[in-house]
């Protein structure tokens, strides 16, 4: 009887546990856009995305120069680090020496906890100055500095979970391959990895995910500077900067302050999007391998 | 006539000794079938002739393998021409999750091939009996293909490299009865233009489809000898035990 009511008990506690992480999540977001849905009873959605001009005190709200920040950093990010991470991923699953494996995944996986602020200082310090002195530019703080280390910090998981889906590729592939007169490389490129393309992909799309969402480290190098970049030397302000600089100065229940909120669901949107994308595509990966 | 030969092979993974003093022949447009009880070193072999063993690691090989009388385990032999005119069919089908006719064109392809591909893809298919099956639905994904033409797939794969010697090893086993059939009757056809070597557990299927016969036991080669011979009245007792099912 005790024993019953114990085991009752346990199960109660664990499963309380298990439904209060989903509450918070819910919880959350239904705070976000309560308080952020009201900023378009002041600006309609149309202007907040494509308005250019963001002006507290004139209580005119466009987010386009933020937005357009975000998606030439995570671009940028993208770019360096796709290429960087795959080939990598390539190396450490088909080339690498077993012992090579075992000390660099670790390495490489290591990278991802190291907090962001971190990283945020070490582009301050070495990446921006790098640019101004060496790439002769009026300032280092800029789109480059930002995607050069959110390249960095993306790729741990482009590595990661290639690596992982590039291994799942049946050995029997690979086998076939090489016994109709292929050389090791081109079974790479022709068999291997457009097998693993799927997890590659939802590994670049987590990747963007990350990219987009980061602050801390890219709020010290990029400048923020509110106008539409132009160029990746440009200086810029992500959507997650405006955020983090402008919420403390904006009077709780002021436009402003809703119209950061507003941000925020917009910041929300895109990162639950590419989440939800790149889980289909590595469930369809599993399903097939 | 003889196509390939090998002489005193040993090999090792790692410490253990699974293949030992191998001689033999594998004459020219004819089946040669491996048979024995599992674990006994024919798989083993029968990747010794296209070195497919060279992908394990520690793998240590000794003695030669002659193919048209060249050792192809001579330093200045080319793996990835070895491969091209030694052709493998494995136990379990292994298309490329791509279409059929992307599977067939995969090998010519990366020979260099770049005319007369629709020609090359519908002969090969043909050649292994999958044409009439597969016609209609060449750009279809291979994976969708039940097993027994996934194999035939495998083959023509196989043939569309145009290979000297084709190795089967146990390309059967995964099969229904049906199948099974399907491809015994292929492999009779085929042994006109191309030199056949089959590892089976089968031993019906080895006195069905085999011109010659090796029977192993545990890394050695008992008995090599004509498929009738060791069927009938082998010179090794050990092989008629294992013959008559008494054991193995």
């Amino acid at each position: 009887m005790v024993r019953r009511l114990s085991e009752d008990m346990v199960k109660g506690i664990l499963g309380i546990c298990a439904i209060f992480s989903i509450i918070i999540i819910f919880l959350i977001i239904i705070f976000l856009f309560r308080e952020g849905l009201e900023a378009f009873s002041y600006t309609n959605v149309i202007d907040f995305v494509l308005g250019r001009e963001w002006n507290p005190s004139k209580e005119t709200f466009g987010a386009a120069a933020f937005i357009v920040s975000s998606l030439f950093v995570t671009v940028g990010a993208i770019i360096i680090a796709v290429p960087v991470g795959l080939l990598t991923a390539i190396f450490l699953a088909e080339l690498s020496p077993q012992r090579v494996r075992e000390v660099v995944k670790p390495a490489i996986e290591l990278l991802a906890g190291i907090p962001s602020v971190i990283y945020g200082l070490f582009g301050l310090i070495v990446i921006v100055k790098y640019i101004r002195i060496t790439l002769d530019q009026p300032t280092g703080e800029s789109i480059l500095a930002g995607s050069i280390i959110l390249a960095i910090m993306i790729l741990p998981t482009i590595i990661s979970i290639s690596e992982d889906s590039l291994r799942q590729v049946p050995r029997a592939y690979k086998e076939g391959s090489l016994a109709l007169g292929a050389t090791h490389w081109e079974s790479i490129a022709r068999i291997i990895v457009p097998s693993a393309s799927s997890g590659i992909l939802a590994s670049i799309i987590l990747g963007v995910g990350r990219a987009i969402g980061e602050t801390m480290a890219v709020v010290l190098v990029v400048g923020n500077v509110e106008k539409l970049p132009t160029s990746f030397f440009d200086s810029g302000e992500p959507l997650t900067s405006t955020i983090l600089l402008e919420m403390g100065e904006a009077a709780v229940g002021s436009p402003h302050y809703y119209s950061i909120f507003a941000l925020g669901i917009l910041l929300f949107l895109i990162v639950m999007v590419l989440n939800i994308v790149s889980n289909v595509w590595l469930g369809r990966g599993l399903k097939r391998g | 006539m003889v196509k390939m030969e090998v002489h005193d092979l040993n090999l090792w993974y790692g410490s253990f000794h699974a293949l030992k003093d191998i001689n033999m022949k594998v004459y020219k447009h004819k089946v040669t079938a491996f048979i024995g009880p599992s674990g006994c070193g024919k798989s083993t072999l029968i990747r010794c002739l296209n070195r497919m063993n060279d992908l394990i690691s520690n793998v240590h090989v000794e003695g030669r393998v002659l193919l048209d009388d060249k050792n192809i385990y001579d330093k200045d032999i080319d793996v990835v021409n070895l491969r091209k005119r030694v052709g493998m069919v494995f136990q379990k089908p292994n298309p490329f999750p791509m279409s059929i006719h992307e599977n067939i064109t995969y090998g010519p392809k990366l020979h260099g091939k770049k005319k007369g591909l629709d020609e090359l893809v519908e002969e090969k298919l043909k050649d292994a009996a999958l044409w009439s099956e597969v016609k209609d639905i060449l750009g279809q994904n291979a994976m969708d293909l039940s097993g027994g033409q996934q194999q035939r797939l495998c083959i023509a794969r196989c043939l569309a490299v145009e290979p000297d010697v084709i190795l089967f090893d146990e390309p059967c086993s995964a099969l229904d009865p049906i199948s099974t059939g399907k491809i015994e009757d292929l492999i009779n056809e085929l042994k006109r233009h191309y030199t056949i070597v089959i590892v089976t557990h089968n031993m019906q299927q080895a006195a069905r489809i085999s011109d010659y016969t090796g029977y192993f036991y545990l890394g050695e080669l008992k008995e090599f000898n004509k498929t009738k011979k060791i069927f009938t009245n082998p010179d090794n007792p050990e092989t008629e035990r294992y013959i008559t099912g008494k054991f193995g």
